[in-house]
């Protein structure tokens, strides 16, 4: 989907900001999300790391920039939590003003009225899948990827799109986050790592002498 | 109250919030936050990656192993789990100098690295990593010579990247586990070298 997280290229987010002496977690509320984020795994309501990946993507944008990572996630727990009906969302409102919370701040959480059914769990660990058909491209191919946008989940960069690029890895097959963030099964894909010239993504503004590699799945490319 | 200060406590009241009500439903108990904080404070971090860096810089044969399958040669110190299903190391040369982004999440090599810093996860490095690499690497305090390539390798799939950074200019004869002390998490994710 055209959101808010497909940041690669974008203008205006200037300088990042590093904290000397970091803590692994800045207030325990973060790692509490993290250990909830597990938890709604246990109880069904985050059934895989597509479909959680995406609920993130669906958050309230402005949400998104302002709540930090762990707020993103929260965004994304809450929206699931509620999607499966595991908790309703009146309950966390009632529950945050017991606390002193103010209802009326903005919420990251955008659960859909009619959400995805993501009603099967893995069929393996992790996400790497055999295929039994051999992959479409071989190493130094010259692919270019699809042009077009996506509304549903997908992992090919606004940034990446309709751009050609060289074959440098061909990783096997692995679960389709296209399908498998929607509850439309794990459809294993060939994976392949693509080289692409700087110039060929950002024309003569681009650095010199600088290449992305991208991980993308069979049906995002074409041979060029 | 100003909306930005109001709305920075917002997804902390929010979580605690959750978080009752989640223990109320017996869904979460708080020894499971500890145990989080505890995994990730002591047991998963950059001195993982830096065990496997510093084993490559004084054994090239864990070296070959490790460019050549990263997943099977840190299974060898005892590595693997979280976010490295696959796991792929890309060699730091006096010609390439590589750097390791997610633009899309904040994909990241949990087991090696642990939990991602701040800045690699907030908008600023996503945005500029791919588009302006040598500017933001700048700005980090690290200026790679023109001639030199850099490769940015964005996360967009399972697949994770760890950085084999060049060791310092004086390691000839230095020991594996001094060396691992020198091994910084920047120079892994590649906004440092050292």
């Amino acid at each position: 989907m055209d959101g808010i997280h497909d940041l690669g290229g974008k203008h205006g987010f200037g300088t990042p900001q590093v904290e000397l002496n970091e803590p692994c977690f800045h207030a325990r509320w973060e790692a509490s999300v993290f250990a909830m984020v597990r938890a709604a795994g246990a109880a069904g309501a985050v059934r895989n790391t597509d479909q959680f990946r995406h609920a993130i993507e669906r958050i309230d944008p402005i949400a998104y920039l302002t709540h930090g990572y762990y707020g993103r996630w929260l965004g994304g727990l809450e929206t699931l939590l509620v999607e499966a009906s595991v908790i309703e969302q009146e309950e966390i409102v009632a529950r945050l003003q017991r606390l002193g919370g103010d209802p009326d701040l903005r919420v990251a959480a955008r659960p859909a009225l009619r959400p995805d059914a993501v009603d099967y769990v893995p069929s393996a660990e992790h996400s790497h899948r055999s295929i039994p058909t051999p992959p479409r491209f071989a190493m130094g191919t010259r692919v270019r990827t699809a042009a077009h946008p996506k509304s549903g989940h997908t992992r090919l960069p606004a940034y990446a799109r309709g751009r050609c690029g060289i074959v440098t890895a061909v990783h096997g097959g692995w679960v389709y986050p296209d399908t498998n963030a929607h509850g439309l099964g794990e459809q294993p894909q060939y994976l392949y790592t693509i080289a692409f010239a700087g110039s060929e993504l950002w024309g003569a503004q681009a650095e010199s002498g600088t290449r992305v590699y991208l991980d993308l799945f069979e049906p995002y490319l074409e041979v060029a | 109250m100003s909306e930005s200060s109001k709305s920075s406590d917002q997804p902390e009241l929010r979580a605690e919030a959750l978080e009752s009500l989640l223990i109320e439903r017996g869904l979460l108990t708080a020894a499971a936050v500890d145990e989080v904080i505890e995994r990730y404070n002591d047991r998963i971090g950059p001195m993982n990656g830096a065990r496997v860096v510093a084993r490559a810089w004084v054994d090239p044969a864990y070296r070959a192993r490790l460019l050549a399958d990263g997943t099977a040669a840190i299974a060898e110190l005892g590595f693997g789990g979280a976010q490295t299903d696959k796991l792929v190391v890309v060699e730091n040369t006096p010609g390439v100098h590589n750097l390791v982004v997610c633009t899309l999440c904040s994909c990241y090599p949990w087991a090696m690295l642990g939990l991602p810093p701040r800045w690699y996860k907030d908008p600023a490095y996503r945005s500029r990593a791919v588009r302006e690499p040598r500017a933001l690497l700048r700005e980090f305090g690290l200026e790679v010579a023109i001639g030199k390539e850099i490769r940015v390798w964005d996360s967009s799939a399972e697949v994770r990247y760890l950085v084999l950074p060049e060791p310092p200019a004086d390691s000839e004869g230095i020991d594996e586990a001094t060396l691992a002390d020198q091994v910084t998490r920047e120079a892994m994710i590649g906004v440092a070298v050292l």
